[in-house]
């Protein structure tokens, strides 16, 4: 697991009052003088560049700090933090005493969280929400934006609920939009907010050329799924939104994680996607992450992969039959059957992807997606049979 | 206290409101309920009353699947009735498009001479049955008035392919319209390509023709129902499948079966004759009322019942073919069930309300008359002329759409106010088949209970629904034919 934010352990600033916040980092020793003023580099051996804004070393190269430049600002981060590279960009808190790496140029897997606010209070939830004011967050994306290199492939909006400020949140799409026009874009929402048509229709009139806002229908049944997310009338309001997506041409893909609770009526939610819902441009089920409230709520969510491979086949059986574009996110390969080898995706987050000691043997091992650190450390099946 | 709250926080606390549904006996044990969206559900026959009365708490699992297919909802819930509007239009959505269909009559003369045909002549004389370019002209200007982005013609005999210059013609001075128009234009020959050339061949390659053929079965009982000079109906049949499959590919030549008195005994050879033949489904007709058919008493020779048995018998073997891991299609169930368990529409004339006839379909005939339908052109010679629209030179468009003819027809036979229909469980799945019901009853609408189709089409409803509840497998299979028209 990359540790992604943390403790420094020490920063050296020549000018206290000039706050660096977003700092977007280079390992280029040739780049041009005009644009190091701006960035931070990212310092490997003793060939240091001068003119960078700020300098970052790992503990292990805490003996370069003599060969800085002269008056140079500099961050010692512990070494977790060596795969810091090129492009990347990294916020260092206004009290100099942290640092969170916002934006990883190497990974295909960048995710944004917009607000840590949310209507829902999902049992499962991996990201529990809090009420608190986090507006500065919006602040730092409407910086941070800007700073993410023109190429990247794919970005995530995630929260709590990211439309949870309405206007904040479609000012921060269209940035997203002016800066990085050929990155496709991805959104987590619960979608209850599209019910409203005219904020659906704003949204659409941004016109973002490839973009998916991702929403979670646990279940076919209301209850259900609004006992899944502890909130009243959340269904009917979820597809409220998806349909008034659909109508404004939005691609929008269902997300459903698989749990002790979901599993209950898959197959019959997956019919009543088909029926209802043949418009939508993906379905995703995911095996549940063992992080936040999961763990809260363990004994009435856990099962065991193994127990329900089964259902998972007749309900991805009934998604194909009515030819939907179909993922299986989250999931081990030894524990599916081989029905779901053509939706099956190796999903989880590259920072936070690991495998079981079981696996050690496996032979399909780089087939396989793994599982989350989180899996690994506090529970996984018990089934696991390594292919040989 | 847990920060969370339970599951019954979230149930609801006040009772459901109906949302419209009908109902029928599946069986002595069981009702199926639906609506207009085509859901279904199966209940044990006394539930049936407290659920419309609301005096019976109903199983959690079943308010979810009542409330999961819209039959009920709760006060304030908006998203189902939002969800029924959409698949109800999305189903309909096909009458905006209006005609799709139309088939010319290219000539009436054949090298059949099939008891059961509807509409043939044994006549060398060309003139007197065959289509004129004037005519061919006009239909063409009639085409092309419909507002439909897709266009199908589709070339009918006789055998179309005793008067090719006429199909060349069409074809060519269709297209050549078309460079302008920009439609989705198709070209479809029934034939029975015992006549098959290879120039024929060339064209239909060169103009993307798809050729809809006749298989009624292994070679003794197909040439029994064809006969031709030469009793080689069958063997013509199977030289020009291969020769055509090869030039224009191996879907693109599809083949019907007509069932006759001596089909019925024979349902699993007639399967493995298609099966041999490579073909990936079938369609298990009934026999037309029409034409020389009504005359030789011929559909008269076995009933509804026992049709429904060939049928039963065909579908089985169907079933444990596909469970076998052979894909093979019922055609006609693929129909219904496209209806059962998905918003669209199959498009299939018989089986739709309003009524295919004109606004789905429209004929051309040789002679010039405009037909509602291909049984309207059937009927018509045997001298009912009831729905014969107008004729392509004498009358405009509009004469012919907005005729009495056909208006009355379409209206009249409406299953959602006609008697019996309108408050029929099946209704979603059913047609209104006005041209059917006038040339058996006298009346468009007729009284259901003596219907042939809707005893029929009944059984077929209700016996696909039983299928799917008895096995799990079946209904998978079932979902896969569903979804392929």
């Amino acid at each position: 697991m990359l540790k992604l934010g943390g403790k420094i352990i020490r920063i050296h600033a020549v000018d206290v009052d000039k706050t660096i916040t977003l700092a977007k980092v280079s390992t280029s020793r040739n780049l041009p003088e005009v644009l190091r003023r701006e960035m931070t580099y990212m310092v490997s051996d003793n060939q240091i560049p001068q003119g960078f804004a700020h300098y970052l070393l790992v503990e292990k190269h805490r003996y370069l700090v003599d060969a800085l430049p002269l008056d140079s600002d500099f961050s010692i981060l512990p070494d977790d933090y060596s795969y810091i590279g090129d492009g990347d960009v990294i916020r260092l808190s206004a009290d100099r005493q942290s640092i969170r790496v916002l934006f990883r140029a190497s990974s295909p897997h960048n995710s944004i969280l917009v607000t840590e606010q949310c209507n829902h209070y999902c049992l499962m939830c991996s990201q529990p929400p809090k009420a608190a004011d986090d507006s500065w967050i919006l602040d730092e994306i409407e910086s941070l934006i800007p700073l993410i290199p023109k190429d990247t492939r794919e970005l995530v909006f995630t929260g709590g609920e990211p439309t949870t400020s309405r206007e904040r949140f479609l000012n921060i799409i269209s940035l997203t939009k002016s800066y990085l026009p050929r990155t496709a874009i991805h959104i987590l929402s619960n979608g209850r907010s599209f019910k409203d048509p005219v904020f659906a229709e704003r949204y659409a009139q941004i016109e973002l050329p490839d973009a998916m806002i991702g929403i979670p229908v646990y279940s076919d049944d209301p209850t259900l799924h609004d006992y899944i997310v502890q909130a009243q009338g959340a269904f009917d309001e979820t597809i409220q939104g998806i349909l008034n997506l659909k109508r404004l041409g939005q691609k929008v893909e269902i997300r459903v994680v698989i749990h002790k609770l979901s599993i209950q009526r898959l197959p019959e939610l997956c019919e009543f996607i088909a029926r209802n819902l043949l418009f939508v441009d993906h379905v995703a089920l995911m095996g549940l992450e063992m992080m936040g409230f999961t763990r809260a709520n363990l004994d009435e969510l856990w099962i065991d992969p193994f127990e329900y491979k089964d259902i998972l086949s007749k309900s991805v059986g009934i998604l194909a039959k009515y030819g939907m574009h179909i993922s299986v996110y989250n999931h081990q390969l030894c524990l599916v059957n081989s029905d779901i080898y053509p939706y099956y995706r190796k999903s989880i987050s590259d920072w936070k992807n690991e495998y079981a000691t079981e696996c050690e043997v496996c032979t399909r091992k780089s087939d396989c997606g793994g599982f989350f650190s989180s899996g690994i450390k506090h529970g996984y099946s018990k089934s696991l049979m390594p292919f040989c | 206290m847990s920060k969370f709250q339970k599951l019954e926080f979230y149930a609801q606390q006040q009772t459901y409101e109906l949302l419209p549904f009908k109902f029928d006996r599946l069986n002595d044990d069981e009702y199926v309920i639906t609506n207009m969206a085509g859901e279904f559900h199966v209940i044990p026959a006394p539930m049936l009353e407290p659920i419309i009365s609301k005096t019976f708490a109903l199983s959690p699992e079943l308010i979810a699947t009542l409330r999961s297919k819209q039959f009920i909802r709760f006060t304030n819930e908006q998203a189902p009735l939002q969800l029924l509007a959409l698949k109800i239009r999305t189903r309909l959505s096909r009458l905006a498009q209006f005609t799709n269909l139309h088939i010319f009559v290219v000539t009436l003369r054949c090298d059949h001479s099939c008891p059961y045909c509807q509409v043939s002549r044994q006549s060398e004389s060309k003139g007197e049955f065959d289509m004129t370019t004037e005519m061919a002209d006009k239909s063409l200007d009639f085409v092309f008035r419909s507002p439909n982005p897709a266009i199908k013609i589709e070339f009918q005999g006789g055998e179309p392919l005793l008067n090719f210059e006429m199909v060349k013609y069409v074809v060519l001075e269709a297209k050549k319209r078309n460079l302008k128009e920009g439609r989705d234009l198709r070209f479809v020959i029934a034939t029975t390509l015992s006549l098959l050339t290879d120039d024929m061949l060339d064209f239909c390659k060169q103009h993307n023709i798809v050729l809809s053929s006749s298989l009624d079965g292994p070679m003794d009982l197909h040439n029994a129902n064809r006969p031709r000079p030469g009793r080689d109906s069958h063997q013509r049949f199977e030289e020009g499948l291969k020769k055509a499959r090869a030039a224009l590919g191996y879907d693109q030549v599809s083949a019907l079966m007509t069932t006759t008195d001596k089909s019925l005994p024979r349902a699993r050879e007639i399967i493995d004759e298609y099966l041999r033949l490579g073909f990936d489904g079938i369609f298990l007709r009934t026999l037309s009322p029409y034409g020389f058919a009504i005359k030789t008493k011929k559909f008269m020779s076995y009933d509804t019942e026992r049709w429904l048995e060939f049928y039963k018998e065909g579908l089985e073997y169907i079933i444990e073919l596909n469970k076998s891991g052979i894909r093979f299609v019922e055609q006609y169930s693929a129909i219904v069930l496209t209806k059962m368990l998905t918003s669209g529409d199959p498009g299939f004339v018989d089986l739709m309300n309003p009524a295919g006839a004109g606004i789905a379909a429209i004929v051309f005939n040789y002679d010039g008359s405009v037909y509602a339908s291909d049984e309207s052109r059937m009927l018509a010679e045997m001298g009912d002329h009831t729905f014969r629209l107008g004729s392509i030179l004498e009358h405009s468009y509009e004469e012919i759409i907005l005729s009495d003819q056909l208006l009355d027809a379409l209206e009249n036979s409406f299953t959602l106010s006609a008697p019996m229909c309108s408050d029929c469980a099946f209704e979603p799945y059913c047609g209104a088949e006005p041209v059917y019901h006038h040339a058996i009853h006298k009346d468009v609408v007729a009284r259901k209970p003596e219907s042939a189709f809707c005893k029929r089409n009944m059984s077929i409803f209700k016996h696909l629904i039983e299928l799917m509840g008895s096995d799990e497998q079946t209904k998978r299979i079932f979902m896969g034919w569903a979804n392929r028209c």
